[in-house]
């Protein structure tokens, strides 16, 4: 039997039929239609699937979709968008660190969690916060870079132009 | 900078090419908007799930699926026995497959029947309904037990179990270079299964439609080859499937190959007429992984107490599984990569790919070329030991240079191993280093290469095309199937567009998504062909269309069209500054265009590209497998934690010849996640088998290096040889940079603590008892 879910994404509020064994990551992609949310493993291994729940970085397929009733959602598409971007988007984008691209809204979820709560982080708690976060293409250079790159513009003021270039 | 100019390329200014830019699909991917397979939705779509053996070797007796059938909310089952009876496989001659096994199977996970259902759980739950009936049979797992006679014969074809043939490669004279030779030394070396670990698991949803009409969308290396391999075994012509490659989620040589979810969830929708998605599983995805062969290789290396080589050998087996997949290819390959990176007048390779009743490998990420390098260095870095030789001036003794053809008869056109050697050597303060680091620190240095695109073989073209089409307001439609899955390919071709028609980069536009009824053919990204083999069907594509515009240009400049350039928005007459016209500005190139008869808008430039064909011989390995070899070098520094046996991988120094740098910023994305992959490879990924079965098919049980598990320096650099077979001079190395990492990491661990592991991964419960071992004896 399906349980009625009223849950708030990217800051709009939906009200869904959900069967109770259902991740929050397949209410997300195929109730929602959110697919920038990925499934790497649907283990909680890869990170992939990271969303913020109530502000909290989770993967999203270890949350049930009924355990989201009631809860605050974002995915990478309430981030930011072509228009309006995060600034981790546009670092991910001028740094490159981006190759395949699977990871990599997972990864900017979890960059912006360590961002909103230590705002200047060192290069160890860079590598810390994203290490559940699995990436097979860059060898998390590049991703390292940005998210410090961002901490420091962001600690700066957006327009301080402190963006360090290589 | 190469001194090694050749003829065709120069050394020029660029105002594009060369540039640190940014990918063009950035903004999709960081947005969440980049979609890939399985964010493609069709109303209606069934869910598809395949029943896999559980045996490694049985004959399948009966096959019930009434039961499944009868299960609400099924729509189609399919099995071995209605599916078509042909088989399929990489190259003809080695085709060993069925879409469905139908009289026995040959590993745990060959694939038996398939589902689709309204949902993936009921068509999971359909799998737990049909009843297979086995009569288990014999099973071998080791290559060297699989080829003794009496062993039990996976293939019928396939006698003492050796795929295709026993390859033996011997130039020169080895037992009278061995004889002649001041020292011998000969080891063994044991690789291990690896497996890609891309992030998005393979898939494929499919929709068969009432005209008879197929089409496909899929995560794939090759869109191109499915099409093929589909339309061969479906009996469907080219013209009535259409595939469609989305964003890929990493590939590194494992989505080169089409594979049983795509036949299957094809063959699904052809029998429910309804669209099929068929997602692997993570778990799926470890099992149907064609990834890394275990190799034993037995290594035998003579030289001159001064290092000069006299004589190499190696025996090489390797375990392919259950099919031959690329196996057969792969050890063409590694016939070549033994001699590739040295000169040496005596070489014998024998070689023999084994079927076993283990998962089938494949294709990964250097095709196979790391193991012998790891193996190869390893065994060099104790042979210069032995000769109290420092190991980088064994190799700068030995290395194989420009203009070289090596003893498999690889043309090594541009060359810049030798450059990439001394600059690793300089960058990483070998000198200061090496010997003198203290205990549980240590300093190793490997080498690699690469083939840098295919070359044709009569059966199997290896082309490309492009187009280019010109629009009356400058802006320019990139038409390509550059299998992009994050080299950067797509932005680098744009800037070969923006470069050869003198235009800015914000004004071409390359298409994201390759769809085969629109966009010209490519066979894919492999073999590093890519950067070579599109690269020079845009450059002509580019060529044609300027040649149409120069034309009329001329016309105006009272010039000839062969004397005009086009550079930074301008067209004009070399060596005249007068004769210049704005390329789309108001009475520029464009408008000109526009009033002329001799062109119409959009105008449209074609280019193809196909390597010349040479013989190949495949008894013996010989023959110039690629356009030309991307060649690198790289030194790791490592810190043992004698304790624990923990190595920790300090920092990399690393150089690649790369031809020249089309841009940097992806190179060093290329060459970063390479090393990323080569510590796992080194230290701790392996796929454990037991009698056939995968103990480990999760990440976290198979673990691939963290953001933790990364040097915190590392130092990537370019040798730029400019190939003359290349635009602008570029190979492809993608598949090179990996290959020196895990030997490098061997090297060091003996530098820090004097203990060699033979069989691969390195891991911390090794390390202890050698080290223990060592202290036992005292030394």
């Amino acid at each position: 039997m399906k349980c009625l879910i009223r849950l708030k994404v990217n800051g709009e509020t939906y009200e869904i039929a959900v069967e109770p064994r259902k991740t929050l990551l397949d209410v997300i992609r195929n109730e929602i239609g959110l697919t920038g949310t990925k499934k790497g493993c649907n283990m909680g291994e890869c990170g992939a699937c990271t969303v913020l729940l109530d502000g909290k970085a989770v993967c999203s397929c270890l949350v049930l979709g009924v355990e989201a009733d009631r809860r605050e959602v974002i995915t990478i598409e309430g981030l930011g968008n072509g228009v309006h971007p995060d600034p981790l988007q546009e670092a991910f984008v001028k740094h490159g660190a981006i190759q395949c691209g699977f990871c990599t809204p997972g990864m900017i979820m979890t960059a912006r969690k360590l961002l909103d709560e230590n705002p200047s982080p060192s290069e160890e708690e860079v590598r810390e916060a994203i290490c559940g976060n699995l990436c097979r293409c860059t060898g998390y250079v590049k991703i390292v870079e940005a998210v410090l790159d961002v901490a420091r513009s962001e600690k700066g003021g957006r327009d301080a132009g402190l963006l360090s270039h290589r | 900078m190469s001194q090694e100019v050749k003829k065709g390329v120069e050394m020029q200014d660029y105002s594009v090419i060369g540039k640190r830019l940014p990918r063009l699909d950035g903004m999709e991917i960081v947005t969440g908007k980049a979609k890939y397979t399985d964010d493609i939705v069709l109303p209606g779509t069934l869910a598809g799930k395949i029943l896999t053996s559980e045996y490694p070797h049985a004959r399948i007796l009966h096959i019930d699926t009434s039961k499944a059938e009868k299960l609400s909310g099924v729509r189609g089952i399919i099995t071995g026995k209605n599916v078509p009876m042909v088989q399929y496989g990489f190259a003809n001659f080695v085709r060993d497959e069925y879409p469905l096994a139908f009289d026995k199977v040959r590993y745990i996970g060959d694939e038996i029947a398939a589902v689709a259902a309204i949902d993936e759980d009921i068509a999971e739950e359909a799998l737990d309904l049909i009843e297979v009936e086995y009569e288990e049979l014999p099973s071998v797992f080791d290559p060297e037990e699989a080829m003794k006679p009496g062993a039990p014969r996976i293939h019928e074809h396939a006698e003492r179990n050796i795929c295709s043939n026993h390859v033996s490669h011997v130039i020169g004279d080895v037992d009278k270079g061995f004889r002649e030779s001041d020292y011998v030394r000969e080891d063994r070396f044991v690789t291990q299964n690896v497996s890609h670990c891309f992030l998005e698991t393979r898939n494929c949803l499919a929709d068969f439609n009432a005209n008879g009409e197929l089409t496909f969308w899929t995560s794939t290396s090759s869109i191109y080859l499915d099409r093929f391999v589909l339309s061969h075994l479906l009996k469907i012509p080219v013209s009535k499937i259409k595939g469609n490659r989305p964003f890929v989620g990493g590939g590194f040589g494992g989505k080169g190959e089409t594979v049983s979810c795509q036949i299957c969830a094809a063959l699904l929708s052809m029998k429910t007429g309804k669209p099929v998605k068929i997602t692997l599983s993570r778990e799926e995805q470890f099992i149907a992984d064609r990834g890394r062969h275990r190799w034993i290789f037995e290594l035998r290396t003579g030289a001159k107490k001064d290092g000069t080589i006299i004589a190499k050998q190696c025996r090489a087996i390797a375990d392919a599984g259950a099919y031959n997949s690329l196996s057969f290819l792969i050890l063409m390959h590694s016939v070549g990569y033994f001699d590739i990176v040295y000169r040496v007048p005596n070489v014998r390779y024998d070689g023999d790919m084994v079927y076993t009743n283990n998962p089938p490998c494949g294709a990964m990420r250097s095709f196979d070329c790391v193991q012998l390098r790891l193996a190869d260095d390893s065994h060099m870095d104790m042979l210069a030991r032995d000769l109290g030789i420092d190991t980088i001036d064994l190799y700068l003794k030995n290395v194989s240079g420009p203009g070289d053809l090596t003893a498999s008869r690889y043309k090594l056109d541009s060359n810049g191993l030798r450059e990439c050697i001394e600059r690793v050597r300089d960058d990483s303060g070998w000198r200061d280093k090496r010997g003198r680091l203290p205990v549980g620190r240590g300093i190793g240095f490997a080498v690699g290469a690469s083939i840098a695109g295919a070359k044709s073989s009569n059966d199997d073209p290896d082309a490309s095309s492009a187009l280019v089409k010109i629009n009356e307001d400058g802006s320019v439609n990139l038409l390509i199937a550059a299998h992009d899955a994050g080299q950067g390919s797509r932005t680098v071709f744009s800037q070969t567009v923006a470069e050869e028609l003198g235009i800015a980069i914000d004004d071409v536009k390359v298409n994201f998504v390759i769809d085969t009824d629109i966009i010209p053919q490519d066979q894919g990204s492999y073999a590093s062909r890519t950067t070579i083999g599109l690269g020079n069907a845009v450059l002509a594509a580019c060529r044609d269309a300027k040649r149409q515009i120069f034309e009329v240009v001329a016309d105006q400049l009272h010039a000839s069209a062969e004397d005009l350039e086009a550079k930074d928005g301008v067209i004009y007459l070399k060596g005249s500054p007068d004769g210049r016209v704005s390329f789309k500005d108001e009475g520029g190139a464009l408008s000109l265009c526009l009033t002329s008869k001799k062109v119409v808008f959009p105008i449209i430039g074609r280019g193809h590209f196909e390597p010349e064909t040479e013989p190949f011989d495949w008894k013996t390995g010989e023959g110039n497998i690629s356009i030309a070899y991307g060649f690198t070098a790289k030194v790791a520094e490592v810190e043992v934690d004698t304790e624990t046996g923990r190595v920790k991988v300090l920092n990399v120094t690393s150089a690649s010849d790369v031809g020249k740098a089309l841009n940097p910023l992806f190179l060093e994305g290329q060459d970063e996640g390479a090393i990323a992959m080569g510590i796992g490879q080194a230290l701790f990924e392996k796929l454990e088998l037991d009698k056939g079965q995968i103990l480990n098919p999760s990440f976290s049980e198979y673990k691939i290096p963290t953001a933790l598990d990364m040097p915190r320096t590392i130092r990537s650099t370019w040798v730029e040889t400019l190939d003359p077979h290349s635009p602008f001079g570029a190979k492809g190395i993608g598949e090179a940079v990996i290959v020196p990492m895990p030997a490098a990491i061997a090297n060091a661990v003996y530098d820090a603590v004097g203990v060699r592991i033979n069989e691969f991964p390195i891991t911390p419960d090794k390390i202890l008892e050698e080290v223990e071992k060592k202290g036992k004896l005292g030394e």
